[in-house]
């Protein structure tokens, strides 16, 4: 594409030309965000370091900071290694992010390709598998998982042999499979939490039953003439077709199970900083964590998109 | 020969036919496990509510409850002071959902339609603010409201920052500058909806002297509307159950969130002052009280929910979030 510039010259006045009007609309519509992002957003991540690296008091038309010892870091430095809980749940919530996502993923792929097909009471079904999206977010959730009484009385562990089943069947793998230990606990766990699962796979499920629909049928076709079965058609076409919204629902579910409400170490930074009043502190672990994410996001990020494929003459 | 090949034939499609059937039970199976798994948890909370304390540690009573009881709505109403932050929390929720629905629509109209300097650095910043954890930006977001200012205007005036805590402005201002509760994933949903759209009535409106505004909202709006149903929904539902931006700015304003993170202590306190027995909250009634006040929490998101589900199923599908 050829580049051409915003102004022009038209009689020793400045123009804009056609594209410069398109960039000005443009700008004019995002307005709204770039108020947002550059005099809200910004500045409160920027003081958000500042008071990680500092010392605050609170008075009353105002607040002053200090800077904190250590050359500022020593918030940073009470984190992680005087605080007697921060490590453990730090690492808690990267592990339990670890186990929890690809259940996820696995479930949420498999339940969309469920409700993609054609069956009685479809509508009825994609209803109520939305419904976890609607009603149990934020302040439910919370009240839910403290919730000692509902917790004994919840699918899995309504009555004492269920669990014992879940034992039983346990104790047979590790006796009569190879399985290593940790892959049955591992199964063990997702039966278990299969509650916790479906709950936090509402959002993934319609992302990919979204992708799953916007496949186009002509491609099936044309694998069936010539004599793919459904097996073949599933890795060859749907697999590769919807390996981007794999890597769109990774990010977002290690991002949801980073950030629910029930997390430990969520609660524990908002109480520090609202309950014990080291505002410092608080923001020094809310710091520490989200670097932690950002990495893993990272990481996971990179390696998922070398394998994903982009159907680019789609576009 | 010819006969064995038909006979060979007949006995495939059989298998073929019982495979299907096979299926189809187990999908049922499946399918009907899950909803269950869902619904349970809501019949639970529903039975629970109409229980007395005496059934919930009756190991005889499971789901209907024996000494059937309204009390614990009664409790639970008048310890949220239910009809009264019914009615704040329809009109925050409502407002902030509307204000973010048009900024974000806004937003992603923007970035699906027009080239403009720096777009995929600002589009990365929407991605941006959807990673970075609430928690971060908490602090920062309780002061800048607390002392709130804009360029020193205030301060002028008043002699001091005003606080805008227990005031409904902190959300209206962060709604309308899609800074709000999970704006990113609406301005992404959005955007990847637009840019699905044939680009050609635009074009055709623009020949006809269609200013670009004029086209956004005669020809834009019309045809987006099960999406904007579903944006709208989101923000309306997210912010309704949301306690950590209202527990955040709201501490003296009874809004539903607050009233249900609250309500088993309070109707606790009312007890005690009636010189009752309870020297301790026993976790049943905890229990009974909080699930009493999810359903009265719940109630309004289902009726919405079963009004605006068609839109929203349809919504989804259209939005063909791809890439």
């Amino acid at each position: 594409m050829k580049k051409k510039g915003y102004f022009k010259r038209v009689q020793g006045k400045l123009r804009l030309t056609l594209l410069g009007r398109e960039a000005l609309a443009g700008i004019g519509f995002a307005l709204p965000f770039l108020i947002g992002f550059f005099g809200l957003f910004l500045p409160m991540i920027v003081k958000s370091v500042s008071y990680s690296f500092s010392n605050m008091t609170v008075e009353k038309t105002g607040y002053v900071l200090t800077k904190a010892a250590n050359n500022g870091f020593e918030h940073y430095i009470r984190a992680l290694t005087i605080d007697p809980d921060f490590n453990r749940q730090l690492l808690q919530a990267i592990l339990d992010m670890f186990t929890k996502v690809p259940l996820i993923l696995i479930f949420s792929f498999f339940m969309a390709n469920l409700l993609n097909q054609k069956f009685h009471g479809r509508a009825v079904a994609r209803s109520i598998l939305f419904l976890p999206v609607i009603l149990t977010s934020g302040v439910v959730l919370g009240l839910e998982s403290s919730d000692l009484l509902l917790t004994t009385r919840s699918p899995a562990e309504m009555t004492g042999t269920d669990f014992s089943t879940i034992m039983n069947v346990s104790g047979l793998l590790l006796e009569y499979t190879d399985l290593p230990a940790s892959a049955i606990n591992f199964l063990a766990s997702a039966v278990n939490g299969i509650y916790s699962i479906i709950i936090a796979s509402g959002v993934q499920i319609l992302i990919f039953l979204a992708g799953l629909q916007s496949i186009s049928p002509s491609l099936y076709e044309a694998s069936s003439m010539e004599g793919a079965t459904a097996w073949e058609n599933f890795w060859k076409i749907t697999f590769p077709m919807i390996s981007p919204l794999i890597l769109v629902n990774s990010i977002y579910s290690i991002i949801d199970s980073f950030t629910s409400e029930t997390n430990a170490i969520m609660k524990d930074i908002k109480s520090t900083i609202f309950s014990e009043v080291k505002y410092g502190l608080g923001s020094a672990m809310a710091w520490i964590y989200f670097v932690c994410i950002g990495i893993i996001l990272l990481v996971v990020g990179s390696l998922i998109s070398r394998h994903v494929f982009y159907n680019d003459e789609q576009r | 020969m010819n006969a064995t090949t038909k006979t060979a034939r007949v006995h495939r499609l059989t298998a073929a036919k019982v495979g299907r059937g096979l299926w189809s039970i187990v999908r049922g199976v499946i399918i009907a496990g899950i909803c269950f798994t869902i619904l349970q948890p809501l019949f639970v909370k529903l039975s629970v509510s109409f229980m007395s304390e005496k059934d919930l540690f009756d190991s005889a009573v499971k789901y209907i409850p024996k000494h059937f009881t309204l009390n614990n709505y009664k409790l639970a109403l008048k310890g949220m002071d239910y009809w009264n932050s019914l009615l704040r929390t329809f009109l925050l929720s409502g407002g902030v959902a509307l204000l973010q629905l048009a900024s974000c629509m806004l937003v992603a109209y923007g970035f699906a339609r027009f080239r403009f300097p720096f777009k995929k650095i600002l589009f990365a910043c929407v991605i941006l603010m959807l990673i970075v954890p609430p928690q971060i930006i908490m602090l920062p977001l309780f002061m800048h409201f607390r002392f709130f200012d804009i360029f020193g205007v205030f301060k002028a005036v008043n002699g001091a920052p005003v606080s805008l805590l227990d005031t409904y402005w902190p959300f209206l201002i962060q709604a309308a500058t899609c800074t709000g509760f999970k704006n990113g994933l609406f301005i992404y949903m959005l955007r990847q909806f637009f840019k699905g759209m044939p680009k050609e009535l635009e074009e055709a409106a623009f020949v006809d002297g269609c200013t670009k505004l004029k086209t956004f909202i005669r020809i834009i709006i019309p045809s987006a509307v099960p999406m904007m149903v579903t944006i709208f929904l989101f923000g309306f539902v997210w912010q309704w159950m949301d306690s950590f931006y209202t527990s955040l700015y709201l501490k003296g304003t009874m809004v539903i969130p607050v009233a249900l993170d609250s309500l088993s202590a309070s109707v606790y306190s009312e007890y005690s002052n009636y010189g009752g027995s309870m020297n301790f909250i026993s976790p049943g009634f905890i229990s009974m009280m909080n699930n009493t006040g999810t359903i009265l929490a719940m109630v309004p998101l289902v009726i919405l929910y079963l009004v605006c589900q068609k839109y929203f199923v349809e919504g989804i599908e259209r939005s063909g979030i791809v890439g």
